[in-house]
């Protein structure tokens, strides 16, 4: 009973606040990481040899890097060069980059399944090869992709708790407070997690009817 | 032919939700008897067979065998089966053993037996079913046909007392089917008692006892291939036996 | 310049002990999660209808928390709950395992799924009981399927044990983290950091892959026939 009196009126108001940040987070790094990802996968299937080298390389290195230590450079590191954030923006940097690299890696895979005799019936149309890549490639591409790019928005809420590490207060890092203010790990981590099952399980509905939505009658896969 | 029965299957009942499969079969089998079930599809044979060895389990019914009854055997169904040899239409092979190791697992498993003496087993089946040479190989590098056979040595390494055979033929193709059906008639011949599901009429014809024509989940007729094919008693088992004859080319000359 | 390869080369041994422990945690957690993950597949998928729904739970829970959370609860709720003193990196292991364990389920489930039950009804036809089917003949088979997706949690587990410098485990972030509040040079430190992560990552994929071709049988993994 009095438990539940404290997570009535001591927990949900800041964690409430903590979840607008985190959602604000995950709002802003979706459509930046959609696009890093999808310019990452155009370069390394249409660009030239140097595009494609490059673009395979920021692969290899943001999806070895551990997302942590990746915010650790941008918030900690880059200020010695003189470049420094607010801990919201680094962020937000932190999860576009690494989530960019991870949507390349799907959305190749949907590149390189859409037929060539698309590209050849664009160009043949009179399309450079950017539009042809950008009207007809890329919408058919982005819909195979899908799946895969759910399940990296689902990653992306879950790692969002990793602000807390740059002292950016969202759900995770509010709940920290409390906890530590109130001596009441178990129970205060028990109902950050509650929010964060109940997020994932939403934006897990949500995709999925987005998906459903945006298929092609009549094409499967 | 009057020797001893082996087998009794009694008033087996089986429905899938609303459908019933099976509506009270009854047979006996003695042994060295070949029985050939014969019917359209989707009136129960496969089912039938399964009931057998209570892969499936049937809603209502008995099945003994040597007198010890097979339905309701709890614990003993594992050491019941083991003496009713099963060949699936689809082989079934254990994909990521080869030939011979197909045909040592249960032995050595089940029955417990050292790995030499089951090697040498396993291999002594794959002889019976001209398969020595393929016995390194994995299932993927073998034929139809030839996967068929080794899965017929796997059932018989367990030294059954009776084979159920579940369409063992229609998964290959025309020219893998003589191979296969030899190695039956082989076994019928040896005195091995069969229960076979098949549309082959060729084969039911000359190695048949009995022809068991299913309809709609019953045992519409049953007799000696002479008595059924030349004198069906039924005009839905002349009709049945028309269109296997268009498929399947003219009985009477097969024979 | 000079100055910051000699710092690098100072801090190295220091860094380089922390990959002994970041790979003890991965391989720590992948174990776990490998143990767990098979029996959590076999109970979802011959279970009882209570058993199943159970680890359909599991594997939502444990899914749908994020490490950091799930390292907090443990670190500083549950363990001490439960009167336990444990190391940090003991809690590391078990909390990245069980969600391993969740994740590796459903990569069994799917690979023994697959399967068909044709092999699980050729196997009892023989006389196995259940359990011997499933060890002797299903198991064999979907761990074989599965082994493409499974080198696929190393990457995952490697980038996630970064997150276990938040509990203080003496892995290479946490330490270069300590090297770099002693020198104030974080740059050059934390790319070396980085550099050992990524090497890790693409050596330990690139010695799975070849584990992966070794382990091949003709024909397999192509389905039924």
């Amino acid at each position: 009973m009095k438990d539940l009196l404290f997570i009535r009126e001591v927990l949900i108001p800041p964690l409430l606040e903590g979840l607008a940040v985190t959602i604000k987070l995950i709002f802003f790094s979706i459509p930046f990481g959609l696009l890093a990802g999808m310019i990452i996968a155009t370069g390394r299937v249409y660009g030239n040899r140097m595009i494609s080298f490059l673009c395979r390389a920021y692969v290899i290195v943001f999806k070895g890097t551990p997302l942590l230590m990746l915010l650790f450079l941008i918030y900690f590191g880059l200020p010695s060069l003189g470049i420094s954030f607010q801990p919201f923006t680094a962020a937000v940097i932190g999860f576009v980059i690494c989530n960019g690299a991870y949507n390349s890696e799907y959305i190749r895979g949907a590149l390189l399944s859409v037929r060539t005799g698309q590209l050849m019936a664009a160009e043949a149309l009179g399309m450079t090869r950017g539009q042809a890549v950008i009207n007809i490639i890329l919408p058919q591409a982005m819909r195979r992709a899908l799946p895969g790019i759910s399940n990296e928005i689902i990653y992306l809420i879950k790692y969002s708790s990793l602000a807390y590490m740059l002292t950016c207060i969202e759900l995770t890092g509010a709940g920290k407070i409390v906890a530590s203010r109130y001596f009441k790990f178990t129970l205060v981590f028990l109902v950050v997690g509650v929010f964060y099952l109940c997020l994932v399980t939403i934006a897990g509905r949500i995709l999925g009817f987005l998906e459903k939505k945006l298929q092609i009658p009549g094409l499967i896969k | 032919m009057a020797g001893e029965i082996i087998l009794k299957v009694r008033d087996i009942h089986k429905s899938y939700g609303s459908t019933e499969v099976l509506r009270g079969i009854s047979f006996d089998v003695q042994k060295g008897e070949t029985k050939v079930f014969i019917g359209s599809s989707g009136t129960g044979k496969s089912t039938l067979l399964r009931c057998i060895n209570q892969l499936t389990v049937p809603d209502r019914g008995q099945v003994w065998l040597h007198g010890e009854e097979v339905t309701h055997s709890g614990k003993e169904i594992n050491r019941l089966r083991q003496k009713i040899g099963m060949v699936f239409q689809n082989f079934n092979l254990f994909d990521h053993l080869t030939a011979r190791k197909n045909v040592e697992v249960a032995l050595i498993k089940v029955r417990k037996m050292n790995r030499k003496e089951a090697g040498d087993k396993a291999m002594e089946e794959l002889v019976r079913v001209g398969l020595e040479d393929k016995a390194d190989l994995y299932p993927a590098e073998l034929s139809g046909g030839q996967a068929q056979r080794v899965s017929i040595a796997r059932a018989l390494a367990m030294d059954p007392d009776v084979m159920l055979f579940d369409e063992p033929t229609s998964a290959l193709d025309p020219e893998l089917t003589g191979e296969v059906l030899q190695v039956m008639k082989d076994l019928a011949q040896n005195g091995m008692t069969m229960l076979v599901v098949t549309h082959e009429m060729g084969f039911a014809c000359s190695v048949a006892n009995e022809i068991i024509f299913m309809e709609k989940g019953e045992i519409l007729e049953s007799g000696s291939p002479s008595e059924l094919i030349c004198n069906p008693r039924y005009d839905r088992t002349k009709q049945f036996l028309n269109k296997l004859g268009e498929l399947y080319g003219d009985i009477g000359r097969q024979r | 310049m000079n100055d910051t390869i000699t710092l690098i080369f100072k801090a190295l041994p220091f860094i380089l002990q922390g990959t002994f422990v970041t790979l003890k945690i991965v391989a720590g957690a992948l174990l776990v999660g490998f143990i767990c993950g098979l029996a959590l597949a076999v109970g979802q998928v011959y279970g009882r209808p209570f058993l199943s729904g159970s680890v359909a739970f599991y594997v939502w829970f444990f899914r749908g928390l994020p490490n950091l959370v799930l390292l907090f609860l443990f670190y500083y709720g549950l363990f001490p709950l439960m009167g336990l003193d444990v190391s940090a990196f003991f809690i590391a292991v078990t909390a990245l395992g069980l969600r391993s364990s969740a994740y590796q389920s459903q990569l069994f489930r799917g690979c023994i799924q697959s399967l068909g039950e044709g092999q699980m009804m050729a196997a009892r036809s023989l006389g196995m009981t259940r359990p011997q089917a499933v060890w002797n003949i299903i198991l064999p088979q979907a761990l074989r399927i599965s082994l493409p997706g499974w080198s696929n949690e190393y990457p995952i587990l490697l980038t996630d044990s970064a997150v276990t410098y938040a509990i203080g485990v003496m892995e290479i972030l946490t330490r270069g983290n300590l090297v770099v509040s002693r020198t104030y040079q974080p740059m050059p430190i934390y790319m070396t950091c980085a550099l050992i992560f990524i090497i890790m990552n693409y050596g330990g994929m690139k010695m799975l892959h070849l584990l992966e071709r070794r382990l091949q049988i003709p024909g397999f993994g192509r389905g039924e026939h």
